[in-house]
């Protein structure tokens, strides 16, 4: 059952970065992409209707993790109180600066928060990498499943003493960041036309080679950094599959990408962050957050919630999955197609 | 208890305190926008619609504030109350979780169909939407009280070495807690939402502008904040008053300032709680009534504070006073403001042109916020010492590897974000009101002629 809820759990965090990660992709690229009023208005209108259900899902996902895995949420979110907390604000105010960037008539105030959305999003991909790196390279656990880490010490992963930020978690960092601007840039050509679609594919083209280098590196750091990865992979050959979809979601990114098939592009961007996101899941498991000294670890089994409470849960979980799936399909159908100079969305 | 849980109490208070002036907002303009919807289609009246439209600007604007305000308030279970988090984790983060599962997806699905839909779909499921929404933030409203009110009494448990689970989910779910809870924090919210529209209406008449719509929001704003003003005190308050008596008597005896033991205790209008001499200061007491409330018995006994040992007792005895006595006395001014504007109401539609009580309504505005806020530190605080009623001490929940630098680098954070984020709110608000319900009209027009929404005519051809 608790590895259900880790599988479960892994899904919900994968649909947020896929959906909120291409609005914060939206966000990287909002300075280069757009140059005038209008074309910032575009951009916001194309992510406007959708931003804040895409961010439900974190909200949901730490829900979700809390009640299942009470122990690992715990020990993580308080562990990682600085990073979290800095996180917390960029959320607030990237997403501050999407609804209020078009409420006053003055180029200043609009410049300013275009100014805010760029870099709220951009250090959010870079955080949001590191955190994930953080999660595989390790944290110095105490018997009592307890730590604590600084943002930074001597940024050397295989410390007894490791930050938030060293070369490895920062290098993840920026592979998140590019990865996101593939996909956002991907997303904002298949919502635009013009001038607007045409610099989208380009930020595109350009992102895609970037990413391929970084994801090559940081994957032969993550095999130096976290040794459990390679016996896990070892263990169970058939998790190869999930490398497998992420490496073609990749091609498939540039394939489409050179072809101007936006949405296919934007597809296989998803495939390739969703078969990265398993692969670290699968590559990790049976931890859920490993330790520095492995016999600390926290594990599925030692970090989860009760039986009775991970059946019950699993019940309204189901029926609340399922609800939030129509509604999401049924928000996007109606937002489909491109996003245009009239103002049919609203205040953006 | 250390500085760290000291600074990680302050923390939640403020950006929970602060989180919650939004959702009273929206939760009880949510229900404000359906009844002006509702109207609107009864009555075929297009200024219902347009005022329905306009307070869903002011809506969207609190919502995001509220969004974004509310997501530090899951995180820091995890981030300042570790210990409490896995201790309780497997009973407060079901209702929790089913708030993101089951209120959030609904509210940010159905919102953007209320904002952005009207046209697409029409009428009826604008009006739809208008209802999701609402129900949406009360049902949000509910999984929050429903964990507020197992801290409170918690039920549906076994301990399980130095952990608690969960054994009975129906139970913790129909927590007999939750109704007079919920009942007096939604009524609350109404009231909120019913004391600004009318606030607002009242500023228009007394302005001379958008006078048309300054009657239709003082008419609902009234007569909505009549009725709920009466269940916040009758029987909402009253039940809650009980089961505080019941369960947490010594919360009730620091609500009055009641220091000892008395038979036909008195209830107190004014006074100072001063803990060093164990007595209230220039004390102003009603005799007996508090044991009628209480008991409905005018010579009952009520425990005072002496008949808990110390550590059981409320640590900050003086604020929750204070609190309690704010909520209850604002909240008693709130039936008579509200009743004699009916009875002008009633009298002719005198209202609208009785100048001293447009001036009440629209002065009484914030008022309402300030009880809510004051509500909800009168059972926190009374809550205390402990985190989970009779479980786990306050001191014992907190996040025990935080030291008290990195708390305060956070509180202080959320302050200055905090302070700007209230400043845009006031500033795009008040702009937004003043511009009145008629602004934005005639764009909407523009649009209708073109057609509606082009995207949805041509977009699934766009790709090639």
């Amino acid at each position: 059952m608790a590895t259900l809820w880790f599988i479960l759990v892994a899904f919900m965090l994968t649909m947020y970065v896929l959906l909120d990660g291409f609005d914060l992709g939206a966000g990287i690229i909002h300075l280069m992409a757009a140059r005038t009023d209008q074309e910032r208005r575009l951009i916001l209108r194309a992510i406007g209707p959708v931003w804040d259900g895409n961010e439900v899902w974190i909200i949901a996902a730490g829900g979700t993790l809390f009640f299942t895995f009470p122990v690992l949420y715990a020990s993580s979110f308080s562990g990682f109180y600085l990073p979290l907390c800095i996180v917390l604000w960029l959320l607030m105010w990237r997403g501050v600066s999407i609804e209020l960037r078009s409420r006053v008539p003055s180029p200043v105030w609009a410049s300013f928060w275009d100014g805010m959305f760029f870099l709220g999003s951009t250090l959010l991909a870079i955080f949001y990498g590191a955190a994930l790196a953080n999660v595989i390279r390790g944290v110095p656990l105490d018997e009592h499943g307890v730590f604590f880490e600084p943002l930074w010490t001597d940024f050397n992963p295989f410390s007894k003493t490791p930050g938030i930020l060293d070369w490895y978690t920062i290098l993840i960092g920026l592979m998140a960041a590019s990865t996101l601007t593939m996909h956002g840039s991907a997303y904002i050509a298949r919502k635009t036309d013009g001038v607007l679609n045409e610099r989208a594919r380009r930020i595109l083209r350009i992102s895609w080679p970037i990413t391929i280098l970084l994801t090559v590196v940081s994957t032969i750091a993550t095999f130096a950094v976290q040794p459990q990865i390679y016996a896990s992979f070892n263990a169970r050959p058939w998790g190869a599959i999930f490398p497998l979809v992420a490496f073609i979601g990749l091609l498939g990114v540039g394939h489409f990408a050179f072809r101007n098939r936006d949405l296919a592009a934007f597809f296989s961007s998803c495939a390739f962050i969703a078969g990265m996101l398993a692969s670290s899941a699968f590559g990790l498991y049976p931890d859920v957050l490993p330790a520095v000294n492995p016999a600390h670890s926290l594990t599925v089994d030692n970090a989860s919630g009760s039986p009775y409470g991970l059946t019950v849960g699993l019940v309204w979980w189901l029926i609340g999955i399922v609800l939030a799936v129509i509604y999401f399909v049924f928000t996007y159908r109606l937002f489909w197609g491109k996003v245009t100079a009239k103002g049919e969305y609203g205040g953006y | 208890m250390d500085l760290s849980t000291i600074l990680s109490r302050v923390q939640f208070a403020f950006t929970v305190g602060y989180h919650y002036i939004f959702p009273q907002i929206t939760m009880g303009l949510a229900f404000l926008i359906v009844l002006l919807k509702t109207l609107y289609l009864i009555k075929k009246d297009e200024r219902y619609n347009i005022s329905a439209r306009f307070w869903a600007k002011i809506f969207a604007t609190s919502f995001v504030l509220g969004v974004v305000t509310g997501i530090p308030m899951e995180f820091q279970f995890g981030t300042n109350w570790a210990r409490f988090s896995a201790y309780a984790g497997d009973i407060i983060a079901q209702t929790l979780a089913m708030e993101g599962a089951f209120a959030f997806f609904l509210e940010s699905a159905f919102l953007g169909v209320f904002l952005f839909g009207e046209k697409v779909f029409g009428q009826r499921v604008h009006w739809l939407a208008a209802v999701m929404v609402w129900l949406g933030t009360w049902a949000s409203g509910a999984f929050i009280v429903a964990s507020n009110a197992w801290m409170q009494h918690p039920v549906g448990y076994t301990i399980a070495g130095n952990r608690l689970h969960i054994s009975n989910y129906w139970e913790v779910l129909l927590n007999p807690w939750i109704f007079p809870q919920y009942l007096h924090t939604m009524s609350g919210a109404v009231i909120t939402g019913a004391f600004i529209m009318a606030g607002l209406g009242a500023y228009y008449l007394l302005a001379r502008s958008h006078v048309d719509y300054g009657r239709i929001f003082v008419t609902l704003g009234v007569i909505v904040g009549l009725i709920a003003s009466v269940i916040q005190l009758y029987p909402s308050g009253d039940l809650e008053g009980q089961q505080v008596a019941k369960y947490q008597p010594a919360k009730l005896a620091a609500f009055e300032g009641l220091f000892h033991t008395e038979q036909g205790a008195g209830i107190v209008i004014l006074g100072q709680p001063n803990t060093a001499t164990g007595q209230l200061d220039n004390p102003l007491i009603v005799p007996k009534v508090l044991s009628f409330l209480t008991y409905r018995r005018w010579e009952a006994v009520v425990k005072g504070l002496d008949a808990f040992p110390p550590n059981q007792r409320p640590d900050s005895i003086e604020l929750l006073y204070y609190s309690y006595h704010i909520m209850v006395g604002l909240g008693t001014f709130f039936i008579p403001i509200m009743g004699v504007a009916c009875l002008l109401w009633l009298w002719k539609r005198r209202l609208f042109t009785t100048r001293w009580m447009l001036w009440i309504l629209m002065l009484a505005t914030p008022f309402p916020i300030i009880a809510n806020t004051a509500g909800w530190f009168t059972t926190e605080l009374g809550r205390q010492p402990w985190i989970i009623y009779g479980l786990l001490p306050t001191a014992q929940g907190s996040s025990a590897n935080l030291s008290a630098g990195n708390v305060l680098f956070t509180l202080l954070g959320f302050a200055g974000m905090y302070l700007l984020l209230g400043l845009l709110y006031v500033v795009l608000s008040v702009t937004e009101a003043l511009k009145g319900p008629e602004s934005g009209e005639g764009e909407e027009a523009e649009v209708v002629e073109e057609g509606g929404l082009p995207g949805l005519a041509t977009g699934t051809v766009a790709e090639g």
